[in-house]
């Protein structure tokens, strides 16, 4: 196993940049999740860390050795692809028995760690069988085990489970992580499903467009996104974004929205006049008849555990997280009130998250990270 | 035991399944089309069995004496004889002895049948072996790799057939002469290969394109080079596609009359300009023209028929995904 290290990678397909300028660091043992929108440049990315892709620029390290210009077949990795790639012409034993072939691995030795692998994946009694009649599940347990079965130096998934429906795909999300911890591979996974990220992932970079917008563990890309497209993407629903303009300097505790004064993490940052948006998840928010921030409500959906409650405000749609016991009425008048210190000020010329005491750990990592990236620039 | 299952609905307006009577009209339409084709098959067969003079008889006979003449004609060559020197002969040793003095001749020798039939088994089957394998390499150098120029390069390779044969066959008989390739096998499997080339390169590269790349870089991810991933992936995953083009080209090259009639004259002349050239007494041997024609046809009939169902799905490609 190994880490691996992208430094300022890029990749442009013509005029077309596909990958703008990634650097980012998966630690040995650690399990990365690529999430971002369908063509954000997520595919592309994992298929110049396996070697199937060029860089246009920049830098990948594998265990410490540089691999950029390396053939994927000098890497030492394994890919599992959307599609599983099984080889149409070859059993489930051949299968997975066929990266171990290509080292010259002994007979008697292949066969023993294809029927290890396929023991740990509970796929032992379907060894003997054509890939084709497979059911999408175990294609998919049969693609992992063609992953494992040599034990390279990590794993790369192109949304491995984006052709199994719905409710296979939970199960295979909890057999994929229970297999890495079991083996601490390193990994990188592929995917632009939020829920599978966050359940699956150490970290998680998002992309958007070619960039990696923010990479952090799921908690902090939850609590604290890095910028309006972070914190929309992830959150089922999304972070509501209340609007205003004003003009906020250092310090300051209070926005002024609609009329009403709301507070909120003390600001790091000076912030110039223009247009802002207070970002509130839905379960940092309460009803409050005290509170001078007032809507109607627009609609309910009753989940069960709790309900999503949509009340209609002078700056839009806000949406809450509420118990489930109390029902609203369409219509009737309340006012909101929001957990202070969960709460994210954006600015909306740049999209980018303002510094404030919430959100000082996220960009204090980003100034350490340009900072490094300056002295090593030095050096060089 | 015996459960009556119930029978599957049968719709008259089924979509999907076509009703049973259409099934019969084209079965009957597919069978005639059959009966049609097959007809000047067997006139040839069943004039090989004929008699010479049964042969050319009008109205054409319908019923006769079956006679081995005409394949006896086309393995040897005779020479008349009075009938006071062939009675005075030991006893014939075969059939064909006995049919050929029948006639008052004596069989002299070998005829040319033989080496001009090993010459087309030669030149047809090592020209469609080149050309599929050059076909195949090169179709999926162009499914995979960017080439510069693909298409217009693409449609050169496919311009080489736009011109009737006739219309270069100077030019290569000048080039042939001069390179020392003109009635040589060689050369005609050169000749073969370039013409087919085209061929199996269009057709393999639509085979090629339906295999996705997932596949390779699945197999070079796992430490193959592409070489080794073309040879352990691909190929395995693109025999229906081979078999298909090498029916086609074969075809080509076995039935090629045009070049090979002015390429070919001597040591590698093919079947097909040999067989009508097959005289006997008095013109036309046609029993042993028919009886080359037929024999001529068994190795493509068989290659074929081994090949069947990897050219049923050749053809059909592309209709049905799998
Ligand atoms: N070989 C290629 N040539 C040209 N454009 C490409 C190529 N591969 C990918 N792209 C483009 O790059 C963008 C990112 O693609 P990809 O990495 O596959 O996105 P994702 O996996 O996030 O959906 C897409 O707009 C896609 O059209
Ligand atoms: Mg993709």
């Amino acid at each position: 196993m190994a880490e691996i290290r992208v430094d300022h990678l890029r990749k442009a397909f013509g005029e077309f940049v596909a990958v703008q300028d990634s650097s980012f660091t998966v630690e040995d043992g650690e399990f990365l999740a690529l999430l971002g929108p369908s063509g954000c440049g997520k595919t592309t990315t994992l298929r110049m860390i396996a070697g199937l892709e060029l860089p246009t620029g920049g830098a990948i390290h594998l265990g410490g050795e540089d691999v950029t210009y390396k053939r994927a077949s000098e890497r030492d990795i394994a890919f599992v692809f959307q599609l599983f790639a099984l080889y149409p012409h070859m059993n489930v034993r051949k299968n997975i028995g066929f990266p171990l072939l290509s080292q010259g691995v002994p007979k008697a030795e292949i066969k023993r760690r294809v029927e290890e692998t396929a023991k740990l994946l509970q796929i032992d009694h379907i060894l003997d069988k054509s890939v084709s009649g497979l059911a999408g599940g175990d294609r998919q347990r049969v693609a992992l085990g063609r992953a494992i079965v040599r034990r390279p130096k990590c794993f790369l998934m192109d949304e491995p489970l984006g052709t199994l429906d719905a409710e296979f795909r939970d199960v295979m999300v909890r057999e994929l992580r229970e297999l890495h911890n079991r083996i601490h591979a390193t990994t990188v996974y592929v995917t632009h499903d939020q829920i599978e990220a966050m359940a699956m992932a150490d970290k998680i970079a998002v992309m958007n467009h070619g960039i990696i917008e923010q990479f952090a563990t799921p908690r902090e890309i939850y609590n604290r996104p890095a910028s309006m497209y972070v914190a929309d993407f992830i959150g089922s629903p999304p972070m509501n974004f209340l609007r205003f303009t004003a003009g906020l300097p250092k310090g300051a505790r209070i926005a002024r929205i609609d009329g009403a004064d709301v507070q909120m993490p003390e600001l790091r940052a000076d912030v110039a006049e223009g247009e802002l948006a207070l970002g509130v998840r839905p379960e940092h928010i309460r009803f409050s008849d005290a509170s001078p921030l007032r809507g109607a409500i627009y609609g309910a959906e009753y989940l069960g555990t709790n309900q999503i409650v949509t009340v209609e405000t002078a700056g839009g749609l806000v949406r809450a997280r509420l118990p489930a016991e109390r029902s609203y009425r369409i219509g009737d008048r309340v006012g909101l009130a929001f957990v202070a210190d969960r709460l994210s000020l954006f600015d909306c010329r740049s999209g980018r998250a303002v510094p404030s005491v919430l959100h000082e750990g996220v960009l204090a990592r980003d100034t350490r990270h340009r900072e490094m990236r300056d002295l090593e620039a030095h050096h060089g | 035991m015996s459960t009556t299952k119930a029978a599957p609905a049968v719709t008259a307006h089924s979509v999907v399944e076509p009703s049973l009577r259409t099934k019969r009209i084209a079965g009957a339409l597919v069978i005639l089309y059959a009966l049609i084709t097959l007809v000047p098959l067997v006139w040839i067969f069943l004039t090989s069995i004929k008699s010479p003079p049964d042969s050319i008889s009008y109205p054409p006979k319908i019923l006769f004496t079956p006679s081995l003449e005409g394949y006896c004609n086309l393995f040897t060559t005779r020479t008349r004889q009075t009938p006071d020197y062939i009675a005075a002969l030991p006893p014939p040793s075969g059939v064909c002895d006995a049919v050929t003095r029948e006639r008052n001749m004596v069989i002299a020798g070998p005829s040319n049948f033989l080496p001009r039939f090993a010459n087309s088994l030669i030149i047809a089957f090592g020209s469609t072996f080149l050309a599929v394998s050059l076909g195949t390499l090169a179709a999926y150098g162009f499914s995979r790799f960017k080439v510069p120029l693909a298409d217009d390069l693409l449609f050169f390779i496919l311009s080489t057939r736009m011109m009737p044969p006739i219309a270069v066959a100077i030019p290569i008989y000048l080039m042939y002469r001069q390179l020392g390739l003109s009635d040589t096998a060689l050369g005609m499997m050169l000749l073969y290969t370039a013409v087919n080339v085209s061929l199996a390169v269009w057709l393999l590269k639509g085979f090629i394109d339906e295999i996705p790349r997932e596949y390779e870089e699945a197999a070079m991810i796992d430490g193959y080079t592409r070489l080794q991933a073309f040879f352990k992936v691909v190929l395995p995953q693109a025999t229906t596609g081979i078999a298909a083009t090498a029916i086609f080209c074969l075809i080509f090259a076995w039935n090629e009359y045009a070049f090979a009639s002015l390429l070919t004259s001597g040591s590698a002349q093919t079947a097909p300009p040999f067989i009508p050239t097959i005289i006997g007494e008095g013109g036309q041997d046609w029993p042993a023209v028919a009886a080359g024609t037929t024999i001529f046809l068994v190795p493509i009939l068989v290659f074929t028929i081994l090949l069947r169902k990897q050219l049923l799905r050749g053809i059909t490609f592309g209709a049905v995904r799998k």
